[in-house]
Formats: C-alpha cells, sequence, structure tokens
C-alpha cells in the first residue's frame, strides 16, 4: 500500500469516527491478550459504548461466568461502578475476586426491567463514572439505542446482563439490539490437576455480534484478583480454527 | 371547667382502667379513686404541643395540619413510595410515636373524612381504594364530626351507623338536620372535598409564585419549579445551607393540592439538580382545571460549606463524578432505601457476608478475606439437589439438579462453615461446602447441612465463574 493511499485510508477512519459519535475519542480497554485486543477494532474494548453479556446454558446455570467476566472488565475501568439490578441473587463477596471492590460499587435495586433501564440512563449521564452494569432481560432496539447515545456522550461504559430464566426469554435475549458488542459467556473445562482440587477456571468467551469484526471465540483463563483475562498455557500455540468455524455456525 | 362544675378532659390509660373517663365530674372520680392525681387542663399547650408534633410529622409528607384536639392530617399522597408502601409508612409513624410515649392509632384512607373516621372509631391501618364506603358503613355516627346536639337527635331516631344515615334520602335528611351533616357525611365517603391547609414552620425556606392565569402544561411547570428551585438555593447560600429535601405543593384552582416531595442524599443548592429531581414526577401532577400557585420548601436543610472546585487544566483531567448529584436522582426515581452500598460483615455465614449502608457513607477501605472463594451468584434459599458421594465426607460424583443429571469431574472441599450462635443461629448443623466443576466446565457451590452418618441432605447455594 502506498503512503498516499494509507493517508486517505486514516482519513476516512477519521471521517467515519466522527460520523459514528465521539465514542472512538477515548482509547479502548485492552484486555492484554494480543489475540483478544487484536481482533476487536481499536485494539480492546471500546469505552463509552453499550456491551452485552449473554448468559449461556441450558437454565442460567452459567450466570455466574458472566457475572465475574462482566465485573472484571468493570474492575479494570477506573472510577466508581453503578450496578443496577432487580433480582438478589446477586454476592457481592464473589466480585472481589475480579477485583472489583466493595466501596467502588453502588447498588441501585429496581423492581422491574421498565424501572431499570432509566436508572441505567440516569448512571450514564453521570460523567466520572467507571461503568454502569445493568441486569435485563428485555431491552428493545430503542432503548438499546438510547443507553448507546448515553454512553456516547458522556464517555461512561455500560455493561448489560442479559438475564433469562425462560425459554422464551432466552430467545428474547438474542434479538437485536444497538450494542456495540455481544458476548455469551459459558464455562469449559478446566486444566486437569495433578492433584485432587480445581485449578483456575477456564471460560468459552464468544463474541457474537461485534461492530466492525467478525464473531469469534476463545477458550480463555477465568479473571484473576485484578479483573484481568488469560490464555490457557496449554491451548496458546493450538490453532483455534476449530472454534472459529463454530462461531459462524452459531 | 364547664360552669361551676370541674369535670375531667383526659385520662391516662391506668385511670380509664379504674373507671375514669373524659366528662365525668371530677368530684365523682375522687371518690372512685382517693388519691387521684389532677392536673389542669391546658388547652393552649396542648395545642402548642400538637402542633410540635405536626412539625416533626413534616418527615412524612409536606402536608401535615394540626386537628385539635387530638389528631394529625398528614396527606401522604406522593410520598408513600419513598416508604416502601402506605402499611410501612403507617407502621414506621405508629412505631415511632410509641417509642416516645405516645399512644396512636393512624389510618390511610381515600377521603380526610374517612381516615378520620377509621382512625378514632375503626381498626385504623388501610383502607384500599375505592373500599372506603364498604369500610365506613359500619361505623358510629359519632365519626361523622358533627355537633354533639345532632347526635343525640340522631341517636333517638335509632340512628347509629354512618351506613343508616347514608341510607337515608337527601332532601329530608338536609331538612331535618342541615346542610353540615350531608356534608361530613360526603366527607366521610369520599364525595365532597376537604382542604387540608398545610402546616409551614416559620424559620422555613419557601419560594412562591402565584398566577394570575392557572397554568397546566408540563413544560411551564417545568420552568417554573426550576425558577423557584433558583429563588431558593439563593435564599439557601444567604444562610449558608444547604436542602437535603425539597416538596413542591401546587395549588390547583379547585382548592386541591398536589405535592411531590424529593430527598438529597447530601445538603445541595445546585438549582439545576434540584428542579431536575421533580422532573419525572412532574407528570404525575394532575393539573385539572389549572394551577394557580406553586409552592417549593426546603422542608430539611443542612449547614453546607463550599468546596474548592479544581480547576480544569490544572493537574490531570480527572473528572470526579458527583456521586452526590447521581444518588439523588436515582433515589428521586426508586426511592432512597433501594440505592446502597454493601460492606463486609465479620461473618462466614453467607447469608450475613454482606450488610448495606448508605450509598454515599465514607469508603470503609474493608473487604472479605481474599483467600475465600466465594460465587458471583447466590440461590437464596438454596435449592435442594440429589447427589451421590462415593464415600462419607468425599464430595458428590454426580447431583441432579432441577431434573438435569450432572457428572462430577473435578471437586475441592469440604468447607466447614459452622453456626454462629451470637448471631442467632438456631440449630447445630454445620454445613460442609464443596466446590464442584461438571464435566461441562460449569462450576458450583453445593452443600451438605449434616454429616452423611447423620443422614445430611445436598443443597445447591450458588454459581461460580
Amino acid at each position: 500500500m502506498h503512503a498516499g493511499q494509507q493517508d486517505r485510508l486514516a482519513d476516512l477512519r477519521l471521517q467515519i469516527a466522527r460520523l459514528e459519535g465521539c465514542s472512538h475519542r477515548v482509547k479502548p480497554l485492552s484486555f492484554g491478550l494480543c489475540d483478544l485486543d487484536g481482533h476487536l477494532p481499536g485494539g480492546g474494548l471500546a469505552r463509552g459504548a453499550l456491551h452485552e453479556m449473554i448468559e449461556a446454558g441450558l437454565a442460567s446455570e452459567f450466570a455466574g461466568c458472566t457475572t465475574l467476566f462482566t465485573a472484571g472488565i468493570a474492575a479494570r475501568l477506573k472510577g466508581p461502578v453503578l450496578w443496577c439490578l432487580t433480582r438478589r441473587d446477586l454476592f457481592a463477596p464473589g466480585l472481589l475476586r475480579a477485583g472489583l471492590h466493595p466501596d467502588r460499587v453502588i447498588y441501585a435495586e429496581a423492581e422491574s426491567d421498565r424501572e431499570i433501564l432509566p436508572l441505567i440512563e440516569e448512571g450514564l449521564r453521570e460523567k466520572g463514572l467507571a461503568a454502569v452494569v445493568g441486569e435485563v432481560t428485555r431491552m428493545g432496539l430503542t432503548a438499546s439505542r438510547r443507553l448507546q447515545l448515553a454512553a456516547e456522550a458522556t464517555g461512561v461504559t455500560a455493561l448489560v446482563i442479559r438475564r433469562w430464566w425462560t425459554v422464551a426469554e432466552k430467545d428474547l435475549v438474542h434479538l437485536p439490539t444497538a450494542a456495540v458488542t455481544r458476548w455469551r459467556i459459558a464455562p469449559a473445562p478446566s486444566e486437569l490437576m495433578p492433584a485432587p482440587g480445581l485449578g483456575r477456571e477456564r471460560w468459552q468467551v464468544e463474541l457474537l455480534r461485534c461492530r466492525g469484526a467478525a464473531p469469534r471465540t476463545w477458550i480463555l483463563e477465568a479473571c484473576d484478583a485484578k479483573g484481568r483475562l488469560a490464555l490457557p498455557a496449554d491451548l496458546a500455540d493450538r490453532s483455534d480454527q476449530a472454534a472459529d468455524r463454530r462461531a459462524v455456525a452459531s | 371547667m364547664v360552669g361551676s362544675r370541674r369535670v375531667i378532659r383526659a385520662a391516662c390509660t391506668a385511670a380509664q382502667e379504674a373507671g375514669l373517663h373524659a366528662g365525668m365530674a371530677l368530684a365523682q372520680a375522687q371518690a372512685l379513686v382517693p388519691n387521684l392525681h389532677v392536673a389542669e387542663a391546658t388547652p393552649e399547650e396542648d395545642e402548642a404541643s400538637l402542633r410540635e408534633l405536626a412539625r416533626w410529622a413534616i418527615g412524612y409528607s409536606p402536608v401535615v395540619a394540626p386537628d385539635p384536639p387530638d389528631g394529625l392530617w398528614i396527606d401522604i399522597a406522593g410520598v408513600a413510595h419513598l416508604f416502601g408502601s402506605e402499611e410501612e409508612l403507617l407502621n414506621d409513624l405508629t412505631s415511632r410515636l410509641t417509642r416516645q410515649g405516645i399512644a396512636a392509632k393512624a389510618a390511610v384512607a381515600d377521603a380526610p373524612g374517612a381516615a378520620w373516621a377509621v382512625a378514632r372509631f375503626g381498626a385504623g391501618g388501610v383502607v384500599p381504594t375505592g373500599r372506603t364506603v364498604d369500610v365506613v358503613a359500619p361505623l358510629s355516627i359519632r365519626a361523622l364530626r358533627i355537633a354533639a346536639d345532632k347526635l343525640s337527635t340522631l341517636h333517638r331516631l335509632g340512628i347509629e351507623r354512618i351506613g343508616q344515615l347514608a341510607a337515608m334520602p337527601r332532601a329530608p335528611l338536609v331538612r331535618r338536620f342541615g346542610r353540615d351533616v350531608a356534608l361530613r357525611l360526603d366527607q366521610v365517603m369520599g364525595h365532597a372535598f376537604e382542604p387540608i391547609t398545610p402546616l409551614i414552620p416559620k424559620d422555613t425556606l419557601t419560594a412562591s409564585v402565584a398566577f394570575a392565569e392557572p397554568i397546566g402544561r408540563l413544560e411551564d411547570l417545568k420552568s417554573v419549579v426550576l425558577r423557584l428551585a433558583k429563588d431558593l438555593c439563593r435564599q439557601l447560600e444567604r444562610r449558608g445551607e444547604g436542602a437535603r429535601r425539597i416538596d413542591l405543593i401546587c395549588q390547583r384552582v379547585d382548592q386541591k393540592s398536589a405535592c411531590l416531595r424529593v430527598g438529597t442524599a447530601k445538603a445541595n443548592r445546585d438549582a439545576v439538580h434540584l428542579a431536575r429531581l421533580f422532573d419525572e414526577r412532574l407528570q404525575t401532577v394532575d393539573p385539572g382545571f389549572g394551577i394557580e400557585e406553586i409552592v417549593l420548601v426546603a422542608s430539611k436543610v443542612e449547614p453546607m460549606t463550599e468546596k474548592q472546585v479544581q480547576a480544569r487544566g490544572l493537574g490531570d483531567e480527572v473528572i470526579e463524578a458527583d456521586m452526590g448529584q447521581l444518588v439523588d436522582r436515582l433515589g428521586a426515581r426508586i426511592g432512597m432505601r433501594q440505592v446502597y452500598r454493601l460492606t463486609p460483615v465479620q461473618s462466614l455465614v453467607p447469608e450475613r457476608m454482606a450488610r448495606r449502608i448508605s450509598a454515599l457513607a465514607p469508603p470503609t477501605g474493608s473487604v472479605w478475606p481474599e483467600n475465600l472463594p466465594r460465587p458471583t451468584r447466590l440461590l437464596d434459599p438454596p435449592e435442594p439437589v440429589v447427589a451421590t458421594a462415593l464415600l462419607p465426607d468425599h464430595p458428590p460424583a454426580f447431583f441432579i439438579w432441577r431434573k438435569v443429571r450432572h457428572k462430577v469431574a473435578k471437586a475441592d472441599g469440604p468447607e466447614r462453615i459452622t453456626p454462629e450462635w451470637w448471631n442467632g443461629d438456631k440449630g447445630s448443623a454445620a454445613r460442609d461446602y464443596y466446590r464442584v466443576e461438571t464435566e461441562q466446565g460449569g462450576r458450583f457451590w453445593i452443600f451438605r447441612d449434616a454429616p452423611t452418618a447423620e443422614g445430611g441432605r445436598w443443597w445447591m447455594h450458588g454459581f461460580f465463574a
């Protein structure tokens, strides 16, 4: 590619960024894994944008990984976190394992999804928050667009955990929204230990949808006490063709 | 004192048990109880203390009025949700009064007259919306607040219950007993409106505006509220105070008033912020034929000191989130109690590991012990599972939970958590917690509530990541 062409490309990118709003002004949040960061546009998870995390599983029994994945992202952002929830099943001591200090989190408990979406938006309009985490089942296209615009305006990252308990709700959370990325986290069998016991847990992290990147699946090691993910040592050099194929099929 | 006769005006519970009651001649009372303690009645002082009590009750709602000799009106429209529900508000109110040594009975109803009747002659409590007539009908006609001579006439005619009076034809009723009996009847049924003139303590800061032409549009209301808030904030600034609670009273053309109340998490005098707290709820105000006066009252204030704001461009550009304003806005939507932080408690029982504190409480700095593996989602209450362990005190080899069979691939445990008798745990069953990983990789927190030999059962308690 010629130098002139590259300049023109950079110029075009700038123009598109300007058209898309100001979400690209701040540097994205890097996962610290070249594999993941290289795949995501901009080299990480866009700040000031709406991201969705969907719980995997047959009956939401894997809700724990989605929560910890989200908490890990929130923990690595700087500032207080607003956590909007409807059910009281969140166990705060568990969040500490992703490095989210209890002093940083403010909880807002609402009665229903209809009440919780305005709360998330209210939080997103507050500059200086690190992230707003919302636990939502129903979120329509219009609602998600509003949240995305609010997040773009202030640069606060919106992390929405799409929760579901019934099959009908499961279909509901897979309907399209205006979120920039959509993730699905499922557990994966962890490494065999030489002695009885449990090693670091592993997740199958699926990027189901992402603006500007193809869907893909990774097998990763779960968040450590600072909220960082890691690449499993025995899988680090393996080709992940199979995972790619699975993502396309799903 | 009635004429030259000395009569009892009020009697305490002990005196009532001895057979004394208000209206009895003092001489007769002293004959019944020889060493009776008598205090002169001081109606002025009683009224003053009632006003004092009304001032205290402003903590519940902006529209409070004393109802001498022994009552208080509190208009709780639009504020009950701050306490959870109307029942919770009532419980809170009566239990606080009881703790202060004041015997109180309270009722909530659609109309002030009905609440008056139910609190004094009924069972008290909350009268469900629309059921006023059913609840009031069996009450004595004394609950109608009508003059004593008319009461005795009614008694002579054999009318004892409000329902009987309501069943009478209207025109003869008015002719025979006058208009006021009919009005009281309508008020108790909620057919006629009864204004409550709110008590505004003298030193309270208010800002009000009266309109020559009544207004009703939402946009107008919003701009008026902002203007009043600016006015109020100027007054607050002069006194070096910030508002903790603000009431908005809209006086309608038809003399009904609508009121809204918002609280702030810490003292605040930012007019734009305070006005915005009302924004969401202004649309619930029904302007009717129009609003002719709006009053904004700073009903609770606190001293406030200005803080030096860091200048932009100096030092690193870190925007401090104003959590106070955010918490206010969230609290105005869902109630202040629903916005909170969780702080660690010195306990290992999972259900008791966290305690709610105010969202703006200073950072505690304390964390849970770091080496404890804890799930991120907890099932409360735990769900029973059918599990089979190969050996006693071993983790299960497989378990069935919600009709799905999970085969355990790896496990860790047990971690024994003993009940904490000093926290009021009954029973002595220690729980043995295991972390198990199924073949698919899902990790669960399951426990056995007693050793296998003693017939311990298995429970699912949480989901790990």
